[in-house]
């Protein structure tokens, strides 16, 4: 196994794409709860 | 610290190479100015459809459009990665620039093109998906791969793909293509090869320098200026038909003939610029009110459309 020290541009990069892709994983969980409630409140209501 | 695989760590070059890249950078990539244009006139399909979309659905047709346009942008952006280093215009674009590695963009851009497209069939439905689908492999495929490095004709038939956000928004709600979201299509798909053009005689250069066909540098700047004039009057012509049809009201085909005659106008600039003009204010000029006019045009389509719901139209 090999390590490497990143520099304070990369750990700040990776971590900008981090939180960028935390906020499109939670998003996506907030898109499929509202998809899912439109669908059952449109089936419920005929 | 990070824990890196030896294989992997070998970078392109051999040299060892860890991502700069920030999440802004992967946003570029979606071309976030063409995605706003796709949005609009995607919008403006939904909008003018008959029927009805409940309105979150409505939000998440949208996004899934926009982030399947701005996929199609990224692949467009890895296959061109060679050509965009070359290009002014294209040379700080994230691939060409190294802030982000070819297959990086691919990964990503296939990602998110197989993601927009699942959701909207999920949430919406399969054939808006399908058109989506096919919508990101014109682009990606036919057009990037295919026709942009081998006719002249390359942004005719690929200007299909940013055509046909407004009938994806139309099959959305309707859950079909109907004559009013063919005329849709047609006005964007009609629009393109001067919107395009215009630039090419400005850029003409650029596009000589990469060996890209465009049409000024295949065909010779004459021949473009006419052509550029044919399809504007064509732009002109079926942006009135909505009218004609009877899905705009004349108010809005009083208008639209208007912005179309003022497209014509500056195509007739356009001709009449001397051969080998090295300003082409004529060409920007052209240029910047094409997008303007396209913008004004389903702008006034979705305006028309409130103003008869709401018993206001001529």
């Amino acid at each position: 196994m090999e390590t490497v020290t990143l520099s304070d541009k990369q750990k700040k990069s990776r971590r900008g794409r981090n939180i960028a892709l935390a906020v499109v994983l939670a998003a996506l969980v907030v898109l499929f709860y509202l998809i899912t409630l439109v669908k059952i409140a449109g089936e419920t209501m005929g | 610290m990070a824990i890196i695989d030896h294989h992997e760590a070998a970078g392109d070059g051999g040299d060892f190479v860890l991502s700069e890249a920030t999440a802004r950078d992967y946003f570029e990539l979606l071309k976030p100015r063409v995605m706003s244009l796709v949005v609009f006139t995607a919008f403006a399909g939904l909008v003018l459809a008959p029927g009805h979309i409940n309105p979150v659905i409505g939000v998440i047709a949208i996004l899934c459009i926009a982030v399947g346009a701005g996929a199609s942008g990224a692949l467009n952006m890895w296959y061109d990665a060679d050509i965009d280093a070359v290009m002014s215009r294209t040379a700080k674009r994230p691939i060409p620039s190294g802030r982000i590695r070819p297959r990086e963009a691919l990964a990503f851009g296939l990602t998110l093109s197989a993601f927009s497209v699942a959701i909207l069939g999920l949430a919406v439905n399969w054939l808006s998906a399908g058109l989506l689908a096919f919508t990101i492999f014109f682009y990606a495929v036919i057009y990037t791969m295919w026709l942009k490095r081998s006719t002249p004709q390359n942004i005719v038939i690929g200007g299909a793909a940013g055509a046909f956000p407004p009938m994806i928004g139309w099959a959305c709600v309707t859950g079909g293509v109907s004559v009013e979201s063919i005329v849709l299509f047609l006005i964007t798909f009609l629009w393109t090869p001067a919107h395009f053009w215009a630039l090419a005689l400005f850029k003409m250069k650029d596009y000589a320098d990469v060996g890209v066909p465009m049409l000024p540098n295949v065909a010779g700047e004459k021949t473009t200026k006419h052509q550029i004039m044919v399809y504007a009057v064509l732009t002109a012509i079926i942006s009135v038909v909505p009218s004609c049809l009877g899905f705009a009201s004349l108010g809005y085909g009083i208008f639209a003939a208007a912005m179309g005659a003022f497209f014509v106008w500056y195509s007739i600039g356009v001709l009449r610029m001397p051969e080998g003009d090295r300003a082409m204010v004529p060409a920007k000029k052209l240029f910047a009110y094409s997008i303007f006019y396209l913008f004004a045009i389903f702008a006034g389509l979705m305006i028309d459309h409130a103003l008869i719901a709401a018993g206001w139209s001529l």
